[in-house]
C-alpha cells in the first residue's frame, strides 16, 4: 500500500516523505482537554485517534531497566570472552559497540517499538502519526541518546521531556517519535441487565451530564457500595431522585439513558 | 440512537475485527478486503461515538481497535535486502553529493586542522606535545618503528580480530559522536572535527620527524581513504543537524530539525559502513610488515581513487525518484 509511486524499496524512508499523506512533521497538538495528556492524530480516514504519551517517570524507569540490561550484557560478554583469549577480545569490543549504540535500535525495529524496559512499563515507541517505528527514526533517536545523557545522568533528556509538548526528549524531537502507552487499561463494563428497570429522568440533562451518568454506570462495579452511595447522594437532589436507595435509582436512570 | 442499541448492533462487527487483529496476518488474500472494509467502518463508528457523546469506555475501546488497525494497515514493510543494495550503490553517494556544502565545510575544518597541525609539528617538533602526552608520543614511535614485528599495534600479541573489534568500536563510535554532537548547534561536530584533525596531523608530523615516514604512511595508506572520508561525512551530518537548528527558515525550529535529521541519518549510516571497511583493512591488511611500502602506497592511491570515484560518480545514472527530492534540504 505504501510502495506505490517509488521505483523500488528505499532503505531510509520516512513515513511521509512522498506526501502520500498530508501529514505535518509535528502533529498539531490538539489538546483533548486541559487535564488530559492525550495526543490526537488525524488518520487518512478522517477519524481522530488518541495516543497517550508517557511521562518522565515511566520513561525513566524503563530507561533504568534497559541500562541495567545493557550493561549486564556487556559485562557478561567481557567475562565470557575473557576465556576465549585474543579472539574473544575482538568479539567483546564488537558486542560492546553494538550494545552501547544500537541496543535500542534492535529492539525497537524488531520488537514493535519496545525495548525490554519499555515493555515492562507498557510503553511503545511510535512515529508522531501513530504508525510503528521504522529504522531511520529509531537509529536517529538512539544515536542522539548520547546527547540526551549529557552532561550527567540524562539531565538534558529530562529537561527536554519536561519542557516539550508531549514528553519528547531531544532524540524524539529530532526523529518525530513519541513514547506512548501501549494499551489503555480496559474498562470493565457493568452488566447492563443489572439495571434494567426503566427510569426516565425527571429533569432535562445536557449531553455532558448524560455522559457523566453513563460513565458512573459503567464504573459502578469497580466502586464499593459506600462509594456508590456517596456519589449517587451528590446528584440525587438535582436529579429529583426521591428513592431511599439513591445509588440504585441513579444507576437505573443511567441505564435508561444508555438504552437497551 | 441510544448507546446500548448502537453497541448491540455493531458488536459483531467489532468482535470480528478484533479477531482479525489478533489472528492471522490481514495481508493474506482472504482477509485483506474484509479487513480494510472493517477498518473503515470502525473508523466511522469511532467518529460517530465521539460526536454523539457516548461513554468514555466505549470511545476508548473503539479508539484502541482503530489504533491497532491503523498500525497494521500503515505499517511499512521494507525489503531489506534490495533496500540495502540500493542504498550502498546509489542512495548514499547521491545524498553525500546533495549535501556538498556541509561536506565541504566539514572537510575544510578537518583537513585544515590536520594539515595545519602537521606543518606546525614539522617546523616545531615540540608542538606535538600540545595535543598528546609524552607517553602517547613514545607509544606512537614504538608502533611505527620499522623494527617492530607488527606495525601499528601497541602489543604484538593482539590478534587481527581483536584489533578489528577495537577499530570498529573506536572509529564508528567517533563517527556517531561527530554526528550526535551536531545537535549542540553544530559546535560539537566542529569541535570534534578539529580535535581529531589536530591529533592526526600531530601524529603524522611526529612520525616524519622521527624518521618513520615509510612505515607510518604505509600503514595509513590502506584504510585512510575510507576512514578520513567517513570522518568528514559524519562531521557533515552533524553540521547539518546544527544548521537545521540554527537556521530554520520558514519552519518551526523543531520541524526544521526533523527535516535536517532525516537528511543526515543516511550520511551517518553510510559513514559507519565505510568505517567498517576501514576497520577491516586496518586490522587485516595495514599491519602486515612483509608487504613493502611502495605496494602499500600504490594500493592506497588506488583506494583513494576508488572512494572518490564512488562518492562523485555512483548513482548518477538514474537513482530512485525518492532521492531526487532530497536535494532541497541542503538549501536549508
Amino acid at each position: 500500500m505504501r510502495n506505490g509511486p517509488q521505483s523500488g524499496p528505499v532503505l531510509l524512508e520516512w513515513p511521509d516523505e512522498h506526501g502520500l499523506r498530508p501529514q505535518p512533521l509535528l502533529n498539531t497538538p490538539i489538546r483533548v482537554s486541559g487535564v488530559d495528556t492525550a495526543f490526537r492524530v488525524e488518520t487518512p480516514e478522517g477519524t481522530d485517534i488518541d495516543l497517550h504519551p508517557a511521562g518522565f517517570y515511566a520513561r525513566s524507569l524503563a530507561f533504568l531497566i534497559d541500562e541495567s540490561l545493557r550493561w549486564s550484557i556487556i559485562l557478561g560478554t567481557f567475562a565470557v570472552t575473557g576465556l576465549l583469549g585474543v579472539f574473544g577480545r575482538g568479539l567483546a569490543l564488537i558486542v560492546f559497540f553494538l550494545c552501547y549504540w544500537l541496543f535500542g535500535v534492535a529492539f525497537e525495529v524488531l520488537n514493535d517499538g519496545m525495548t525490554p524496559g519499555k515493555r515492562y512499563q507498557g510503553l511503545q515507541v511510535v512515529h508522531g502519526d501513530g504508525t510503528p517505528i521504522t529504522l531511520p527514526a529509531s537509529l536517529l533517536r538512539n544515536l542522539l541518546l548520547w546527547v540526551d545523557l549529557l552532561p550527567v545522568f540524562y539531565v538534558a533528556g529530562i529537561v527536554t521531556m519536561s519542557l516539550s509538548q508531549h514528553f519528547r526528549r531531544l532524540g524524539d524531537l529530532a526523529a518525530g517519535t513519541l513514547v506512548v502507552y501501549r494499551r489503555q487499561p480496559a474498562a470493565v463494563d457493568t452488566d447492563p441487565a443489572a439495571h434494567a428497570t426503566a427510569a426516565p429522568p425527571r429533569v432535562r440533562l445536557t449531553e455532558a451530564e448524560q455522559r457523566v451518568l453513563i460513565d458512573f454506570l459503567e464504573r459502578a462495579d469497580t466502586l464499593t457500595e459506600e462509594r456508590r452511595a456517596e456519589l449517587a447522594g451528590m446528584v440525587a437532589v438535582p436529579l429529583e431522585v426521591t428513592d431511599d436507595d439513591a445509588s440504585r435509582a441513579v444507576l437505573a436512570l443511567a441505564g435508561t439513558l444508555r438504552g437497551g | 440512537m441510544r448507546q446500548q442499541t448502537f453497541e448491540t448492533i455493531r458488536a459483531e462487527e467489532w468482535e470480528a475485527f478484533a479477531r482479525q487483529l489478533d489472528g492471522a496476518d490481514p495481508a493474506s488474500q482472504e482477509g485483506a478486503g474484509t479487513f480494510a472494509r472493517r477498518y473503515q467502518s470502525l473508523a466511522r463508528d469511532l467518529a460517530v461515538a465521539r460526536s454523539r457523546g457516548y461513554s468514555r469506555r466505549l470511545v476508548t475501546r473503539l479508539n484502541e481497535l482503530v489504533l491497532r488497525g491503523h498500525n497494521r494497515i500503515y505499517a511499512r514493510r521494507v525489503g531489506y535486502g534490495a533496500a540495502v543494495r540500493e542504498f550502498v550503490l546509489a542512495g548514499f553517494p547521491i545524498r553525500v553529493r546533495s549535501a556538498w556544502r556541509f561536506v565541504l565545510a566539514s572537510s575544510l575544518l578537518f583537513a585544515g586542522s590536520l594539515v595545519g597541525m602537521a606543518v606546525t609539528v614539522l617546523v616545531n617538533p615540540e608542538w606535538v606535545y600540545s595535543v598528546m602526552s609524552a607517553e602517547q608520543a613514545a607509544a606512537l614511535e614504538a608502533m611505527y618503528d620499522p623494527s617492530a614485528s607488527v606495525i601499528g599495534r601497541e602489543r604484538a600479541s593482539d590478534s587481527d580480530f581483536a584489533m578489528f573489534g577495537f577499530y570498529v568500536m573506536n572509529n564508528v563510535g567517533i563517527s556517531f559522536q561527530l554526528f550526535a554532537s551536531g545537535l549542540l548547534l553544530g559546535l560539537g561536530s566542529a569541535f570534534y572535527l578539529v580535535f581529531n584533525g589536530l591529533h592526526i596531523g600531530a601524529a603524522a608530523g611526529h612520525m616524519v620527524n622521527s624518521g618513520f615516514t615509510d612505515t607510518f604512511s604505509g600503514f595509513v595508506a590502506g584504510h585512510g581513504p575510507f576512514e578520513l572520508s567517513a570522518i568528514v561525512i559524519s562531521g557533515a551530518a552533524g553540521l547539518m543537524l546544527g544548521y537545521g537548528l540554527l537556521a530554520p527558515g520558514t519552519m518551526s525550529r523543531a520541524a526544521s530539525l526533523q527535516r535536517a535529521a532525516r537528511e543526515a541519518v543516511p550520511l551517518v549510516l553510510g559513514a559507519a559502513l565505510m568505517l567498517l571497511v576501514a576497520a577491516f583493512v586496518e586490522a587485516f591488511w595495514s599491519s602486515i610488515s612483509a608487504i613493502g611500502t611502495p605496494v602499500k602506497h600504490a594500493v592506497g592511491a588506488a583506494l583513494w581513487l576508488l572512494v572518490l570515484a564512488y562518492l562523485v560518480g555512483a548513482g548518477r545514472a538514474g537513482g530512485s525518484p525518492a532521492d531526487d527530492t532530497s536535494g532541497a534540504a541542503a538549501e536549508g
